[in-house]
């Protein structure tokens, strides 16, 4: 069985973030990092191959983005995956989800005979959620989405889902793409054995063209929405500090709750 | 009718009135706000406002929307078990009809069916918005990033557009003029054989409004050490709903269903009382947006301290009860009034 891991490179959340003033993520502004949430597949993925046993399943780490993202390709082979592919282009700068999913779509058809593909539910530097999706639609395979439980046996893909009102149990016939929760598993990080074994598993970079992706159908020029302006938010500013020495602020905040409006 | 395209809000049979409902109306508030917003954008576009109603259509659910200003409801009578069935059945609808736009509230269902029409239908895909206009005959919406320390304002280039509005993005108005909708059925889409759905379990009924959409969340966190009682008694007493950080549904103390945060429900609640949160980024991501936050915690150096427009330095297990307490007084009071 093999196995694609989507692995994005974001700013990590814990540093300040923001846009270039073209209104694309600034990646310039410090570390990098695998999307969070990401790891959480790498490691889905991981615990599949070790219930398979040693050689039954091939895990592959594949990233789309600047230079920098092959970082997260090599996160990825540090968290367990036998390979990795980068996906790397100066026309993908600017590139939505859609002109995303059409070139990972590319990309897995190249890498071939893949049985499922794991996503991380979202990218928490977007946060649309929509590239899960989206490359199950351009792969023409079923997508089950924020799986919180994970189990695959005999060609058939089962997970847990939880929704608004509902708990769902969905299954489907593999190839398939499950996009999972950061509830679904605890990351291991890598100790100094994985991260000396990654750096000799094998690492391929990918252009448009070899993908046989035009330049005009992704990146600024295939994108079908477009950022006009962006502008950092003011930070809220406290407007009522109150201490309960007294015992006396749970009843002064219901008397402004109701003076607002508000209750 | 000549060929002119139309604006579509979907929206689903939970949107009819539950208990939570716009007085004397089928439909919920969300529904309302969502097609308040829909209707401005048609009227901007010189365009008519239609609806996909998907489920059962309850009593008083048609008159509402007409109210609202819907010219015509495509009625999906069996709600489609899966994502994939609902993006084929609105993939005939566009095709046949050359709608211009469909409007839905965020969710992660709605997401899911922006994506799939995104690579459809070709379609221009924006996601939680918070505002609509129109500027040179192009939707633009305003939407923010970076746990909403961003604001950004995107175009549309590509037709259809298909966005999804958060809740409380506009205050519900109906139109001026009345009309009667025609009720259309809408084909079920094409299901997907490879998919099945082994179990659904519906969750138990709490009486309170819905996470996502609630006006009002009272959010308990590490601070609660797992005693929710005090925030379970305020949020019945506000009628809002509850929510919970990261931590305390790890802990176990309430369902994954109730994490308020960027991995699990975003809200823009118009109040948001957190009792003993932290604030860690990931949790403030997810309720950055609320419009008024109050924070309780012992602690004042506590992050979401010092994002709260109203901060109490105190234990929450004093706070909270007499919060609750006086509000149930003052409401008794302008109730006698």
């Amino acid at each position: 069985m093999k196995i694609v891991v989507c692995a994005k490179h974001v700013p990590d959340i814990q540093a300040e973030r923001g846009f270039t003033p073209e209104g694309r993520v600034d990646r310039g502004r410090g570390d990098g990092t695998v999307n969070e949430v990401d790891e959480n597949a790498l490691e889905a993925a991981r615990r599949i191959a070790e219930a398979n046993g040693a050689g039954a399943v091939e895990v592959v780490v594949l990233s789309m983005g600047p230079p920098a993202a092959l970082d997260a390709v090599r996160r990825g082979l540090q968290m367990g995956a036998d390979s990795g592919v980068h996906v790397s282009d100066d026309a993908l700068a600017g590139s939505d989800a859609f002109a995303t999913a059409r070139v990972l779509a590319a990309a897995i058809r190249r890498i071939g005979d893949v049985d499922l593909v794991l996503t991380g539910m979202a990218a928490l530097d977007s946060l649309t959620s929509l590239l899960p999706a989206a490359l199950a639609s351009e792969l023409d395979v079923p997508a089950l989405t924020i799986a919180s439980e994970l189990e695959v046996a005999d060609g058939v893909v089962r997970v847990r889902r939880a929704l608004d009102d509902v708990v769902q149990v969905i299954e489907a016939d593999l190839p398939a793409l499950v996009s999972v929760t950061d509830g679904i598993n605890t990351p291991r990080f890598p100790n100094f054995a994985a991260i000396m074994a990654a750096r000799t598993k094998p690492v391929v970079t990918w252009t448009l063209a070899e993908l046989g992706v035009q330049a005009e159908e992704v990146g600024d020029a295939g994108a079908r929405t477009r950022v006009l302006e962006v502008a950092e938010l003011e930070p809220r500013a406290t407007e009522v500090l109150d201490t309960d020495d007294d015992g006396g602020a749970g009843a002064r905040l219901a008397e402004f709750l109701v003076a607002r409006g508000l209750a | 009718m000549t060929a002119t395209g139309a604006v579509l809000a979907l929206l689903t049979a939970p949107d009819a009135a539950g208990g939570q409902g716009v007085a004397g109306s089928g439909i919920s508030v969300t529904a309302s706000e969502l097609l308040t917003v829909a209707r401005e954008l048609a009227e901007g576009l010189g365009e008519q406002l239609e609806a996909v109603w998907v489920g059962g259509l309850g009593a008083g659910v048609l008159e509402s929307l007409g109210a609202f200003g819907v010219s015509r409801v495509h009625h999906l009578a069996e709600a489609p078990a899966t994502t994939t069935e609902l993006a084929s059945a609105l993939e005939e609808l566009f095709g046949a009809k050359g709608q211009s736009a469909l409007l839905a509230t965020t969710s992660f269902a709605t997401r899911e069916l922006a994506a799939r029409l995104g690579v459809r239908l070709g379609a221009g895909v924006l996601v939680d918005a918070s505002r609509i206009e129109l500027i040179d005959g192009r939707l633009v919406a305003e939407r923010t990033a970076f746990a909403a320390t961003w604001w950004s304002r995107c175009a549309v280039l590509a037709s259809p557009a298909v966005v999804t509005v958060k809740p409380h993005s506009a205050e519900p108005r109906p139109a001026e003029e009345a009309l009667e909708p025609e009720l259309v059925p809408l084909a079920p889409g094409l299901g997907d054989p490879r998919v099945r759905v082994v179990s659904r379990t519906e969750r138990a009924a709490t009486g309170r409004p819905e996470l996502a959409t609630a006006s009002t969340v009272v959010v308990g966190g590490r601070g609660t050490e797992g005693k929710f009682t005090v925030l379970t008694e305020l949020a019945d007493e506000l009628g809002a709903a509850l929510g919970a950080t990261r931590v305390a549904t790890d802990e176990g103390w309430v369902g994954h269903e109730l994490q308020v945060g960027q991995t699990g429900v975003t809200i823009n609640p118009v109040l948001y009382i957190g009792a003993g949160v932290a604030g860690a980024v990931h949790h403030v991501g997810g309720m950055r947006a609320a419009q008024t936050v109050v924070a309780i915690n012992s602690d004042p150096e506590a992050p979401l301290m010092e994002l709260a427009d109203y901060a109490v330095v105190g234990d929450l297990f004093d706070v909270v009860p007499r919060l609750t307490a006086r509000l149930r007084e003052l409401r008794a009071r302008a109730t006698e009034g």
